[in-house]
């Protein structure tokens, strides 16, 4: 492998007219700061970030609700840890934790399973948030939670899924983009013909690209020479671990325990099938079906533009509250919370 | 949350493996991939295998790439 030789191919790539693609997925999104290979573009090449962070795409009255549950019917609430400081409309997990509400942070959502398994007097509501990638995980826990008959174990479900929003973002035409540079660990579970629709429907072309930086320089330089190309494909960049049809395993036991719902996306608004809720056979586990909560109407901080971010519209420098009113120590919006975000990877990569 | 790093399998023991990246092991759980072996290089995300990842595709990728650079280069000239 000759890194250097392909850095090079793509620092000194022709584009005669400006191209913008887009990622569509948080680690992308930091990875391109980190590793250098965004600063290595050539000129008339931008990237525009997606709504590829999952905890910055949970609406507010999301985790509004999660709170309230805790507090009004006494739940431990376990979740991710880049959940913990994501600002609510009132508050946040990690502030309400300070106030004494019981809030655990775990690794693995089977984690959460073990806890209520250990402590049968207490009731756990795990925080089911995620993409695709994450899904299969969580659908494993309810099954088991079910398997060992657990009363005290649920889920706030709230798991979104990239494909519906991509269409979205292709239908509304609010940004123009060339071209895709597609998650990686998504496509792991829902294959490379999953994304066929953005190549046949919509005549552009996309790349699945891996996570290491010689991923990110291939899959650009794919991308642009695809873009040259007059039939749109999409190529596979991360084929050592990106099969055609992806893992139906993982396909199998997600669509066992969930299907197909309205989710509301930050920003975007509420998007038919792209979310996952509990089959009728698992509403035992269901935390919205056991615990219902009063919550106020949720609100947003009126400067954020987070929701204008996860369409694209804007980059965070254009936010005017970007490293002055927000910064990752007093974050206004989840963008510059989650280690994903694109605030947060601007912030701390990338200001200039 | 969505950093999902190769890492190689050691052990299994019944749903879990113990896997093993840069001298740092964790038991990780297999639901998602059944037909895991040890010495396998994988995906782990939020403690699950999420993908096994396929030796011979990586070798043919290596083996194309050199070209393509080659050939990008040449109908840039
Ligand atoms: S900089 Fe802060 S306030 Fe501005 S969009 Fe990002 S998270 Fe929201």
């Amino acid at each position: 492998m000759d890194i250097k030789k392909e850095a090079a191919v793509l620092s000194q790539f022709r584009i005669d007219t400006p191209v913008a693609i887009m990622e569509v997925c948080g680690t992308h999104t930091t990875e391109f700061f980190r590793t250098g290979v965004k600063d290595i573009f050539p000129e008339n090449l931008r990237l525009i970030d997606g709504p590829g962070c999952p905890v910055c795409v949970t609406s507010n009255d999301y985790l509004d609700t999660a709170i309230a549950m805790g507090w009004q019917h006494n739940c431990v609430i376990t979740t991710f840890g880049d959940m913990m400081k994501v600002p609510s409309s009132y508050s946040s997990l990690a502030k309400e934790k300070s106030k004494g509400l019981s809030v655990e942070v775990v690794y693995s959502p089977m984690d959460a399973v073990d806890m209520a398994e250990k402590n049968p007097e207490k009731k756990f509501i795990f925080l089911s948030i995620g993409f695709e990638t994450t899904a299969p995980a969580e659908a494993v826990c309810v099954r088991e939670a079910k398997k060992k008959n657990l009363k005290n174990f649920f889920i706030l479900p709230g798991n979104k899924l990239t494909v519906p929003a991509v269409k979205v973002l292709l239908d509304s035409g609010e940004v123009n983009i060339d071209g895709f540079i597609l998650p990686g660990h998504v496509s792991a579970i829902i294959g490379r013909k999953a994304w066929d629709f953005i190549a046949t429907d919509y005549g552009k072309p996309s790349v699945i690209a891996g996570f290491e930086d010689y991923d990110l320089i291939r899959a650009t330089l794919m991308l642009l020479h695809l873009l040259k190309d007059t039939t749109p494909k999409v190529l596979n960049e991360y084929a050592r671990v990106v099969r055609d049809d992806g893992n139906p395993k993982a396909l199998e036991i997600v669509y066992s325990v969930f299907t197909k719902g309205n989710a509301t996306w930050r920003g975007i608004g509420i998007i038919p099938e792209s979310g996952l809720d509990l089959k009728p056979e698992y509403a035992d586990f269901d935390a919205y079906k056991q615990f219902p909560v009063e919550v106020p109407l949720p609100k947003e901080h009126p400067g954020c533009r987070c929701g204008e971010l996860l369409r694209g519209v804007i980059i965070p420098t254009d936010c005017p509250l970007f490293g002055k009113a927000c910064t990752p120590e007093h974050a206004v919006g989840p963008c510059m919370v989650s280690s994903e975000g694109p605030c947060s990877a601007y912030y701390k990569y990338g200001r200039k | 949350m969505c950093l999902a790093i190769p890492m190689t399998v050691k052990k299994i023991e019944g749903s879990k493996a113990i896997v093993e990246s840069m001298g740092v092991e964790k038991a990780v759980d297999i639901a998602l991939t059944p037909d895991v072996k040890v010495n396998d290089k994988v995906i782990v995300h939020a403690g699950f295998i999420i993908e096994i990842l396929d030796p011979e595709a990586a070798r043919e990728i290596e083996a194309t790439w050199d070209e393509y650079t080659t050939l990008l280069n040449q109908e840039q000239k």
